[in-house]
C-alpha cells in the first residue's frame, strides 16, 4: 500500500475539516448549482439581473424564474411531506387536471369566482382523501395507490368538460387573471400566495407536533405506532396536504391558460416535484421533511429551464441538460462520491 | 492487524488497535459497546477502510479495500443481523451473487448442488428449496455461516452469533465452531455472553476505547479480570439479588389482567402489578414473553379477558391509549420497533411524551432540549450532543434512549422487553440498578428477559411461562435460578 505520511499541520487540517463539513451540509450544493446557473445566465445576457418596473410590477429574468417556479414549488411542498412519510404521490398532475376542469365547469355554471377557489381546494382535499384512504387504510403501496388517480384523473377531467359540452373550453375571470399576472405592491401575486402557503404549511409542521409525527412515521412506522402515534391518521394527513398543495398549484396553472386542458396541463409535474424534493436533500426512504430546501430544488429546476430557453439553445436540449445538472447535484450530495473524488484528486497531486 | 486506526466525524473509533489471530483457534473479541469491536471487524472484512495501520496474513502485507477482496483472501464474516433474504430459498441465499452458470444462464441444478455441498461442510441436512424464513433463527444462523465459509477460508468472523439462540441451539452452533477450528480456521467470536466465552474460546482480546487493552489465553484471564479490563474499573460483586426484600404486598394494585389472551398467540393469563414492584417474565425462547408484554401494552390486540389500569378498565386497547393511561413499553427489537434512526436523540426521547400530549400541544424546543439533556445525564447516554441521529449511536446507547423515551412519558407502569439484549457488561449493571431505582420510586415494572440471572437479580416476583402459557409465579426469597428452571422444566423442586 502507499504510505501517507502525516505532514499536514493542524491548521491546514482544521481548514480541510471545515471545508468537508461545509461540503457535507445539505444546503450548499443546490445553492451552488443555482448560483452557477445564474452566473452562466449573466455571462450570456449581462442584463440578467436587472430588474425594472413595468406597469407597477417588478420585471426581470430573475423575477421570471421565481414566477414560473411557483406551480412546481407549490406541488413539491406537498410532495416533500408525502416523501417524508416514506410515500410518494404520482397523481399530482392529474389532480391539477381535475382542478382545472372543475374551475372551468363552475365558471361556466356561473358560480362566484371566489367560491371557485374553494371548489378547487375541495377537489384537492377529495383527491388527497382518496389517496390517503388507499395508502393508509388499505395499506396499498403508495406508488401503486397514487398511480390509480394518476391514470384516471385526466380522464375524469375530460368527463367534467363533457358535463357542459366543452371540448377545449376557455373562460375569463378577473380574479384568476389576477392570480396569474397580477401583483400586490410590486410583487407578483402568485409569489405572495406561495409565501402564504409556505408559511401556513411551515406553521402546521413545525409549530405543532405534526411534522415530528410525520417524520417518525416515515422513519419507522412500527416504532411510531408503539410510541402511541396514530400512524394511519398521520399518513392520511400527508396525502391530504399533498392534495391541497397540488390543487393550489393547479389553480395557478389553470389561471395561466384560461382553459381546461386535462390532457396536457401539469404534465410531468410529479417528476419535477419529486426531483425538487430530492435536490433539496429529501430521501425517498423517508424520515425527514425539508420544506425550504425543496423550494430551492424547484428553483434550480426552473432556473435551468429558463436559461436554456433564453440562451437560444433549442428547447429540445432542455431535458438532457436538466438531467445532467440534477445528476451533478445529487452526486455532490453523495458522501461516497465526494470521498471518491477527493481521493482521486489527492492521488493526482502526488 | 497492527496499529489500525479509524476516525469517524467526532469519534476516534479505533486508536492504533492490534489483533493477532492464530490458525485453529477460537479468539474471543470482547469490549463494551462503542469499544471498537464492530469497527475493527469491518476493517478486517473490508466493509470500512482504515485510516492507518496494516493487516498481514501469513506474514504478508495485504490490502483489504472491499468485502470482495476480503473474501478472496479467505476472510469470511457472519454479521450480527443475519443479512440473508428470508423470502428466497436456501439455495438462492447460499449462491446469491455467485450463481453457477451454464451457457451464460444460471444453472439451478448445480446451484442446488453447491448449496448442499456448502451445508454438508457443516453437517446440516435440510431441504434447500424451502424459503429461508421457514427455518428457525438458529438454522438461519448456520446457513449464514455456510454462506461465509469457502473451501479456502482462513479466518471466520462471527459477530454475536448466539444473540437470539437458546441454550440448545447455542450448543449446536458451538459443536460446529469446534469442528471448524479443528480444520485450522481462525475464528473470531464476538459476544456479550461471558459464560459462552469460557465455553468455547482459546484466547481473549479485549478492546476499550478503540485500543487493545489485553490479549491472553483463556486460562490466564479469569472472568473478573476480563470484566474489569472491559469496563476499566473493578466490578463489585453486588449484582446477585438486588431485590432483597419481598414484594410490597400492601402497595396499591396498578395493573390487573384477568384472563387476558389471544388465540394462537398467548393462552389467557392473570397478572397483577403493584406500585414499586418488579415482576419478571421468564421462559424459554418462544414461550410467550414478548407476546405477554405486548398484550398488556395493547400492541397485540387481546381477544379475551379484561385489563384494568389504575382502576379503569381498558377498552379498545391500543398503544396510544396505554401510553395515555400511563403505561410505557420498550420493545425487544430496537431497530425494527424502537428507534427512529434518522431523528435526533432529542426527538427520539420526547416522542412518546409528545404523542401523549397530542399533535397540537407541541413541546417547545427549549422544553425538549431540557428533557433530552436531563436524560442524557441521568442515563449516561454517550453522545456528543442531543442532535445526533440515533441511528449513529451504539446499541447500548440506543437502548438507553428508548428507556429515556419511556421514562419521559411519565409512566406508572413500565414494560421492558429484553432491556439488556446486546448490551455490554457495564451498561448491563447500570440498567439493572436503574430498574431497582425506578421501582423504589413507586413505578411498577414488568421485565421480560431471556437472561435468568438478570431476572433473579431484579425481580420481586417472577411469572414463569411455557409454550405460550403462564404456568406459575415465584416470589420473594424463593426466586432462585434453580427454582425458575425447575418450574420451566416442569420438575418440582
Amino acid at each position: 500500500m502507499t504510505q501517507t505520511p502525516m505532514t499536514t499541520n493542524t491548521k491546514q487540517f482544521s481548514f480541510l475539516a471545515a471545508a468537508r463539513a461545509l461540503a457535507a451540509h445539505k444546503v450548499v450544493w443546490p445553492l451552488a448549482a443555482l448560483a452557477v446557473i445564474f452566473f452562466i445566465d449573466f455571462l450570456i445576457s449581462p442584463n440578467f439581473f436587472s430588474i425594472r418596473m413595468v406597469e407597477g410590477r417588478l420585471f426581470g429574468s430573475v423575477i421570471d424564474v421565481f414566477y414560473r417556479a411557483v406551480p412546481t414549488a407549490m406541488v413539491a411542498l406537498g410532495m416533500a411531506v408525502v416523501i417524508g412519510t416514506k410515500g410518494i404521490d404520482l397523481s399530482v398532475g392529474s389532480i391539477i387536471a381535475i382542478v382545472g376542469a372543475v374551475i372551468t365547469w363552475r365558471i361556466h355554471a356561473g358560480d362566484p369566482h371566489l367560491l371557485i377557489l374553494f371548489w378547487a381546494l375541495g377537489v384537492g382535499l377529495l383527491c388527497g382523501l382518496w389517496n390517503g384512504f388507499l395508502v393508509a387504510a388499505l395499506d396499498i403501496q403508495p406508488i401503486i395507490a397514487t398511480l390509480i388517480l394518476m391514470v384516471s384523473g385526466r380522464g375524469i377531467g375530460l368527463m367534467i368538460n363533457l358535463l357542459y359540452g366543452g371540448t377545449n373550453p376557455s373562460y375569463t375571470s378577473a380574479l384568476l387573471q389576477g392570480l396569474s399576472t397580477g401583483h400586490i405592491a410590486f410583487i407578483p401575486t402568485r409569489l405572495v400566495v406561495f409565501l402564504l402557503v409556505f408559511v401556513v404549511l411551515w406553521a402546521l409542521l413545525r409549530h405543532t407536533a405534526l411534522g415530528m409525527f410525520l417524520e417518525s412515521v416515515g422513519g419507522n412506522a412500527k416504532a411510531a405506532y408503539l410510541t402511541g402515534i396514530n400512524a394511519r391518521l398521520i399518513t392520511f394527513s400527508a396525502y391530504i396536504i399533498c392534495g391541497l398543495t397540488a390543487a393550489a398549484g393547479g389553480v395557478i396553472l389553470c389561471a395561466d391558460t384560461h382553459t381546461s386542458d386535462p390532457v396536457s396541463i401539469g404534465r410531468n409535474i410529479e417528476l419535477d416535484a419529486i426531483l425538487a424534493v430530492v435536490i433539496g436533500g429529501g430521501s425517498l426512504a423517508g424520515g425527514r421533511i425539508y420544506l425550504g430546501m425543496t423550494i430551492l430544488g424547484a428553483l434550480v429546476i426552473q432556473a435551468l429551464t429558463t436559461s436554456i430557453l433564453s440562451s437560444g439553445l433549442p428547447p429540445e436540449y432542455n431535458l438532457v441538460v436538466e438531467a445532467i445538472v440534477v445528476m451533478g447535484v445529487l452526486l455532490l450530495q453523495s458522501a461516497n462520491f465526494r470521498n471518491l473524488a477527493l481521493s482521486v484528486l489527492a492521488r493526482r497531486k502526488r | 492487524m497492527v496499529g489500525v486506526s479509524k476516525t469517524f466525524p467526532g469519534v476516534r473509533a479505533l486508536d492504533k488497535a492490534n489483533l493477532q489471530l492464530l490458525a485453529g483457534e477460537v479468539h474471543a473479541l470482547m469490549g463494551e459497546n462503542g469499544a471498537g469491536k464492530s469497527t475493527l471487524i469491518k476493517v478486517l472484512t473490508g466493509a470500512l477502510r482504515r485510516d492507518e495501520g496494516e493487516i498481514r496474513l501469513d506474514g504478508q502485507m495485504v490490502e483489504i479495500g472491499t468485502p470482495g477482496q476480503a473474501r478472496a483472501l479467505g476472510i469470511g464474516t457472519v454479521y450480527q443481523e443475519v443479512n440473508l433474504v428470508a423470502t428466497m430459498s436456501v439455495t438462492k441465499n447460499l449462491t446469491l451473487g455467485r450463481q453457477p452458470t451454464k451457457f451464460g444462464m444460471i444453472s439451478w441444478r448445480s446451484a442446488r448442488e453447491v448449496a448442499k455441498k456448502r451445508l454438508q461442510r457443516l453437517n446440516i441436512d435440510i431441504d434447500v428449496e424451502r424459503p429461508l424464513g421457514a427455518y428457525s433463527v438458529a438454522i438461519q444462523q448456520l446457513i449464514a455461516i455456510a454462506r461465509a465459509l469457502e473451501d479456502d477460508t482462513r479466518v471466520l468472523v462471527l459477530d454475536e452469533p448466539t444473540a437470539s439462540l437458546d441454550a440448545h441451539e447455542t450448543a449446536m452452533l458451538f459443536k460446529i465452531v469446534r469442528d471448524l477450528k479443528s480444520r485450522g480456521i481462525a475464528i473470531v467470536f464476538i459476544t456479550h455472553f461471558i459464560d459462552q466465552v469460557y465455553q468455547i474460546a482459546d484466547r481473549i482480546s479485549v478492546l476499550r476505547n478503540g485500543r487493545l487493552v489485553g490479549t491472553a489465553p483463556i486460562g490466564e484471564m479469569a472472568p473478573l479480570k476480563l470484566i474489569s479490563l472491559m469496563i476499566g474499573r473493578e466490578l463489585e460483586r453486588t449484582e446477585l439479588r438486588v431485590a432483597a426484600e419481598g414484594p410490597p404486598t400492601n402497595a396499591p394494585v396498578i395493573l390487573q389482567a384477568e384472563g387476558l389472551g389471544r388465540k394462537l398467540t398467548m393462552q389467557p393469563f392473570d397478572l397483577t402489578l403493584r406500585a414499586g414492584e418488579v415482576v419478571g417474565l421468564s421462559g424459554l425462547l418462544g414461550s410467550g414473553r414478548t407476546e405477554t408484554a405486548k398484550l398488556i401494552f395493547g400492541a397485540i390486540k387481546p381477544d379475551s379477558g379484561t385489563l384494568e389500569i389504575g382502576g379503569g378498565t381498558m377498552t379498545g386497547h391500543t398503544p396510544s391509549r396505554s401510553i395515555r393511561a400511563g403505561v410505557a413499553f420498550c420493545p425487544e427489537d430496537r431497530k425494527a420497533e424502537g428507534a427512529f434512526g434518522e431523528l435526533s436523540v432529542r426527538e427520539n426521547i420526547v416522542m412518546a411524551l409528545q404523542s401523549k400530549r397530542g399533535w397540537l400541544r407541541l413541546l417547545s424546543r427549549s422544553e425538549q432540549q431540557k428533557l433530552a439533556d436531563e436524560m442524557i445525564k441521568t442515563l449516561a447516554i454517550s453522545t456528543p450532543d442531543a442532535e445526533k441521529p440515533v441511528g449513529q449511536l451504539s446499541g447500548g446507547n440506543q437502548q438507553k434512549v428508548l428507556l429515556a423515551r419511556s421514562l419521559v412519558s411519565g409512566p406508572r407502569v413500565l414494560i421492558l422487553d429484553e432491556p439488556t439484549r446486546g448490551i455490554d457488561v457495564g451498561a448491563h449493571a447500570e440498567i439493572v440498578q436503574l430498574i431497582r431505582k425506578l421501582a423504589g420510586e413507586g413505578l411498577a415494572l414488568l421485565v421480560a428477559s431471556s437472561e435468568l440471572d438478570e431476572l433473579v437479580a431484579v425481580s420481586d416476583r417472577v411469572a414463569v411461562l411455557r409454550d405460550r402459557h403462564k404456568i406459575g409465579e415465584i416470589s420473594g426469597a424463593d426466586i432462585t435460578r434453580d427454582n425458575v428452571i425447575h418450574m420451566i422444566a416442569g420438575t418440582q423442586s
